[in-house]
């Protein structure tokens, strides 16, 4: 966005420097040539820091949790990092980033830095870059790091990949919506957690979310229940313990765990490869349509050639 | 282009906010991302967010007189480094404090009835700015 990033921006990002680590972000977002080799150059200093995902439907609290979390790390000396995705107009390409308005409580503290991104048309609950602005505040050094997704129903489970803890906020009374989001969010959570739980349906909400974990088996960890008043502070104390224990009992399944790795590859290559697709032009490319159109060619063999034709390109650009 | 970054938001006491949602979600339609607050900021935490988002442009909507705060604001953003942002005002300002606010930096001041197709086009054009000085 501003100021490419150049020499000594890794030092700067190191040191924590906070300037240049939001223009460093920029680039990333924009996936920029600096930002590409510094993200490269980045490597060697991840790992260091735990990385909670917060999902969960609209309105179930995200970012008021999420502000309450950050005051428990605070109080523990820890500095926190938070990266929240707000979705982005399919029509217009704008969008409101008002998630960092529910943690105006800590924003202004030394020791936190919040970034919003528009998920810019990206699927799975986050935006293409989201992962790798985590890796820049990881080297940055900060010790907990939030990703909040958009509101997220059953499929925007992409923050399980980067995340070493997975949290999924439900709210109370969903009822149906509870049934639903069974077969989605609620399979990749570590913790589930019931906030605003001073409503009355909090109660039977824990009681279901209990018994469909019972049905399940689990090797190692068994996902916790937690209920909170995130307005209030309520069981957010609890709640940041039961990341901690996760993240002990858990550090063999961390987000750089080679499984992860593979599969993050594999959904940013096919990523890149359906951009460099939709973005062919040409004379071989229409008639690769037209062929198809006309019934003269099957979509299998009609892909392979799309994506031979996007490489192409790709080593030309 | 990258979409502008633009914050849009309040310092000072005045709590009427209707003014800044209105050219929020015109800006969000217009295809800009837009970091939003409610009124009551303090500068300090303006900074920081300006700071940690990298927006391009930041709005300050003002009704009753917190535009005389926008001076301390440019002097802030001086401080730490951030004069590249640029930030334009809308609201109730009087002829005399416009003067007195582009002295102090202020890119555009935007006054009742201005075109909310011309405040998009002023963003548009400061953003491109700026980037093009920091590319």
């Amino acid at each position: 966005m501003s100021a490419e990033p150049g020499a000594g921006t890794l030092a700067a990002v190191l040191a924590g420097e906070r300037r240049a680590l939001a223009r460093a972000m920029s680039a990333v977002e924009n996936e920029t040539a600096a930002g590409r080799a510094l993200l490269g150059e980045l490597q060697p200093h991840l790992g260091r820091a735990r990385v909670l995902g917060v999902t969960g439907p609209p309105g179930a609290g995200k970012s008021t949790l999420v502000n309450a979390l950050i005051g428990a790390w605070l109080a523990r000396g820890a500095s926190v990092g938070v990266v929240a995705v707000d979705p982005s107009s399919p029509f217009s390409g704008g969008a409101i980033l008002g998630d960092r308005i529910r943690m105006g409580e800590h924003q202004a503290h030394e020791r936190v830095f919040i970034r919003s991104l528009a998920s810019r048309g990206h699927g799975g609950g986050l935006s293409r870059t989201a992962a790798r602005v985590v890796d820049l505040l990881d080297a940055a050094g900060y010790d907990q790091i939030i990703v909040e997704t958009v509101g997220a129903g059953q499929s925007e489970v992409e923050v399980a990949e980067i995340a070493d803890t997975r949290m999924v906020v439900c709210p109370p009374g969903l009822g149906d919506e509870v049934q639903a989001l069974k077969a989605g969010i609620l399979e990749i959570a570590d913790i589930l957690v019931v906030n605003k739980a001073d409503l009355p349906q909090a109660e039977r909400t824990e009681r279901e979310l209990l018994a469909m974990l019972s049905l399940r088996h689990y090797d190692g960890w068994t996902p916790q229940v937690v209920r909170t008043v995130a307005t209030r502070g309520e069981g957010v104390a609890e709640l940041a313990d039961l990341v901690a224990r996760h993240g002990a009992a858990c550090a063999s399944q961390r987000r750089s765990h080679g499984g992860r790795v593979r599969r993050l590859i594999a959904a940013s290559a096919a990523d890149w490869l359906k951009r460099r697709i939709e973005n062919l032009d040409g004379a071989e490319f229409e008639q690769l349509c037209t062929l198809v159109q006309r019934g003269e060619l099957d979509y299998a063999s009609a892909d392979l050639r799309a994506a031979e034709l996007a490489l192409r390109a790709g080593k030309n650009a | 282009m990258h979409p502008p970054k633009v914050l849009v938001t309040k310092i000072g006491l005045d709590g009427h906010d209707r003014g800044s949602r209105v050219v929020a979600s015109f800006l969000r339609d217009a295809g800009m991302e837009v970091v939003y607050t409610p009124p009551w900021q303090d500068i300090a935490a303006v900074v920081k967010l300006a700071m940690e988002e990298d927006v391009d442009v930041i709005g300050v909507s003002s009704l009753a007189t917190d535009h005389l705060i926008v001076p301390k604001l440019m002097r802030a953003l001086g401080a730490a480094g951030l004069e590249d942002i640029a930030v334009i005002v809308g609201g109730i300002v009087p002829d005399a404090d416009e003067a007195m606010l582009l002295e102090a930096g202020v890119a555009r001041v935007f006054h009742p009835g201005s075109a909310l197709e011309e405040i998009a086009a002023e963003v548009v054009r400061l953003t491109s700015a700026r980037r093009a000085v920091n590319a």
